[in-house]
Formats: structure tokens, sequence, C-alpha cells
């Protein structure tokens, strides 16, 4: 690990100030950039700890939740509103890391942690256009099971890997940011970028921006929502193809649905042409695969990932089957 | 700048890239966390801190300024077992040992979490109080403690053993 300096945020504005420079990371819990900077993948000349800030979940008045960025991932998972209003949301963070990792890191690092591709995290040896932009990419003809087989660039092909943030995006979250400019907030499903030919720039924040807080709008049908993961091993894996789904049907049809897909894209993929194939239509299983096979016309396959495709297919027909009330 | 460890203050280390694994190791010569694969993927460096199980490898010492840090070596020693400990013995919950104090604290931070409601990926109802202290919620809570000798069967026991009686006994006396 190279020497950094360390300093704690007192508050949003002094983080803000201590940032500096683009050779500053914020820290949050730490179970992502430690271990990048373990392994010399990050090099960040100073870290400022904001792990102690924006630690509440708060109420809006509109029957919204507004989420600090320093909430633990067990506190957002087991909050009482959360588990019942956003079931979809409790079940993607319990579907990700251990207990202890999730005891550690935060809403905010979370969304903000970084491929796991073993051609990012090899710097020692490989290839990677997100660690070093211009060098290659060794993911493209090597082992890539678990790549990308929508939005992918001939310059990267990795996948994003949280399972809150595909939740997130499918229940409409918005992500507030602080900046020396002032603040902002946008969609979190904007918040992460398509590799293109700069695939070593993860998101839309601007350097030094901060992520305070995550907002849930009103969304009373989320209440019936579900995630789903698909991995190698039953726990402590990451998804090979995950769905997030919130699906809303009143007298036969379908009023309104949310889907968002996890392990398939460089960001939390959401599915707004199954979601387009799906409104005002019946509730049924052929419907929910026209869906499916809407949204993943565009997807290409590499050597080793094929067979995402027709896992996520049948994963999105058999999540909207499940929250239809159907057997799946 | 200090940090509470098995009730003792200690001072945290001048450099701010010590983890509290290597503190605890290293400068404290408390050998019982383990390090494994130190990158988050086994489970041996498992420590409890303000009763909360993390892993020790991934946290930065300098990040716990203030809070209390509880090693295998807090929690029983020999003469003077936790119970979990001797059910560990009594149950064969390890062969070579090495992930067994890892298992250990996980284990009583998940019992911690349990009392406390938390759910996890294999509760059926996310909107129940109780938790039901079955098998399969046991090993998919402990499923961050790796054991390479394959152990799990006997640690589960263990773990069921010791915990379970308390919650039947809670719930009797609602």
């Amino acid at each position: 690990m190279t020497p950094f300096r360390y300093s704690r945020a007192t508050d949003v504005a002094d983080a803000i100030r201590q940032s500096g420079d683009c050779n500053t990371r914020y820290l949050g819990g730490g179970t992502n950039l430690v271990d990048l900077m373990r392994e010399t993948v990050e090099r960040p000349e100073a870290l400022v700890d904001v792990s102690g800030l924006s630690r509440d979940i708060e109420e809006l008045p509109d029957g919204g939740l507004l989420i600090g960025a320093g909430v633990r991932n067990t506190a957002l998972a087991e909050h009482r509103s959360v588990r019942t209003r956003y079931p979809a949301l409790s079940r993607a963070i319990l579907a990700g890391a251990s207990a202890q990792i999730r005891n550690m890191a935060t809403v905010g690092g979370n969304l903000l942690q970084r491929t796991r591709c073993a051609y990012f995290y090899d710097d020692d040896g490989s290839r990677c256009n997100k660690r070093l932009p211009g060098q290659g990419c060794d993911a493209l003809e090597g082992f890539n099971r678990n790549h990308a087989i929508l939005g992918a660039s001939p310059s990267c092909v990795a996948v994003h890997p949280s399972d809150m943030a595909v939740a997130l995006a499918a229940l409409d979250g918005v992500v507030h940011l602080h900046g020396a400019r002032g603040e902002r907030s946008f969609p979190v499903a904007d918040l992460h970028r398509l590799p293109g030919d700069r695939p070593d720039v993860d998101t839309l924040l601007e350097p030094g921006e901060l992520i305070t807080a995550i907002e849930l709008p009103p969304l009373p049908f989320a209440a019936r929502s579900t995630y789903r993961k698909v991995r190698d091993r039953s726990s402590y894996a990451f998804a090979l193809v995950s769905v997030a789904a919130l699906l809303d049907v009143e007298d036969g049809r379908i009023r309104d649905v949310r889907i968002a897909l996890g392990g398939v894209a460089h960001k939390p993929w959401r599915a707004f042409k199954a979601e387009e194939v799906l409104r005002g239509g019946p509730p049924r299983a052929a419907a929910f695969t026209a869906a499916a096979d809407a949204e993943l016309a565009d997807a290409k396959p590499l050597a080793g990932n094929g067979f995402k495709i027709e896992l996520a297919r049948r994963t999105i027909a058999a999540v909207l089957g499940e929250l239809a009330g159907e057997t799946a | 700048m200090t940090i509470t460890v098995n009730g003792a203050a200690v001072s945290l280390p001048n450099d701010p890239r010590v983890s509290l694994l290597d503190l605890l190791r290293e400068d404290l010569h408390l050998p019982g966390t383990k390090k494994g694969c130190n990158q988050g993927a086994c489970g041996a460096c498992t420590v409890l801190v303000d009763g909360e199980r993390i892993l020790s490898c991934l946290a930065l010492a300098v990040q716990f300024e203030g809070r209390s840090v509880t090693t295998i070596e807090g929690l029983g020693m020999p003469g003077a077992l936790h119970p979990l400990q001797a059910a560990f013995v009594e149950h064969d919950g390890f062969q070579c040992g090495y992930c067994t104090p890892g298992q250990i604290c996980s284990a009583i931070g998940m019992a911690e979490e349990i009392r406390r409601g938390v759910p996890s990926h294999v509760t059926s109802d996310l909107s129940s109080e109780t938790i039901a202290l079955s098998r399969d919620e046991l090993r998919e809570r402990m499923s961050g403690n790796l054991c390479r000798c394959g152990a799990h069967n006997g640690i589960i026991d263990a773990i069921a053993e010791t915990f379970a009686p308390k919650t039947a006994l809670a719930e009797a006396a609602e």
C-alpha cells in the first residue's frame, strides 16, 4: 500500500473542503477501497474519512425515505420501512457480501465500489483500460464468464458488482450529491456510466463530489417488489445475473412495472424496454418472456458468457411471474 | 488517539496504513485473530467492534478511534472458556483451528443480530419481528466464514446448541 494522509471529516462541508484535488478519496467502510489500495490498484495521496457522516434514515413527509450515505448496509436492510415498503432493497442488500462486510459498508461506498473483474485487480500482470487508460483489455479475449452482455465496449466488458444499486435503480432512487460547486441530484440509474472509450470513469461524479444521501420516492406498489440473484454458490458470491422488479397489477392488467438487472453491464441496468412492453398488458408468462426478449435483443455475448442471455431471460420471466402470484 | 481492545485502552498506530488486524497481531501480540486471505473473502480475521462483527483485515485501525474491540482472547481463555468455545470442542467444530477464532467471534455477533431481528437472505418473511433459528438461517448467516477443513456441520451444531436454547427460553417466557 502506498503511503497516504488520513483525516476525518467533521461534516459534509468539511469533507468537500478537505477533498482538495482528485487524488484524494473519500473513505466509507473501506471494504473495497482498502482492498484496492493493498493491491495498488488505487493509490490515493489522502483519504478523507466520511464514514461518520450522514448516518440517519429519515421518513419524508411525502411518504418517501431519505437514506444518509453513511448508513451501514445492515442498518438499511433491517430498517422496518425498507423491509415492508421497499422489500426489493432489503433483499438485494442481504444477497450481497457477508454479514461482516454489510456491517462495515456504507450506502455511498456500496454505490461507488469498483468492478471485481480479475484483470482490473491484477495490477502486476494484466492489461486493463479501467486501471490504466489505453493499456488494452485482457478480459475481452480472456476469462470473461462473469462479464457484460449489455452496453459493453471494445475498451471494457466489466460489470458493476453491487446488488443494492440494482434495487435502487428499479425503485426510482435519487442520489444527492454535494460538491465545491453546490448540490445536485439525479436518478441512481443515471449515476454509473457505460464504459465507451473511458472505462476508467465509473460514474458522473465530479472530482471531490460527495454522495450525501439516497432518496426513495413514495412508491406504494414497491411493497410488491423483490430481488433475485443467480450465482455460482448460494451465498457470498457476486451475481451472474440478478433482477430487481416491482409489479402493479389491477383488474388483470399491468398498471405499472419497474425492472433492473445486475451482473450484465457496466452499470445497474434499468430495463426500460421490457417495462414498456409490459405496461397495460396482461400479467402472463408469455408477456414476461416477450418483455425479457425485448430488453435482451441488443445483448452481445463474449466467448465465455453467452449463457447469461438465456439466464437473464428466464430470471426476468421468473421474477415477474413470482410477483404476479404465479409459481416460478 | 486510543482504541479499546479487550477492555484495555491502547494507542492507535501513527501510520494510517496499519489495518486493525495488523494492530492486533503485530503491535498488541494478540495472535488469536487470524490473517487468512487478507482481502475480505475468508472471515478468519472477524472481530467484534462495539458488539458488531466486522473484518479486521479490511479495517484501517485509525478509523476505529474510541471504539471497543473484542477478540477471541477477550471472549475466553483456557480454564475459562466462553460457552461457544466449549461447544466447538464438544461438537468437533474445527480440525486445524485456523478459522475458529473468526467463526466464534462471527457467531457471537450473529446471535446479537438475530436477537435484534435482522433478516437474512433466507428469511422468507421480511416483516417478521423474530427470526427462526433454523439450520438454513445459521448456515446463511455464517457464510462469510470459510472452513477449509470442512467442519461446518460441527460449527453449526455448536452454534445451534449454544444459542438456540436461550431463544427458546426467551420465547417461552413471553
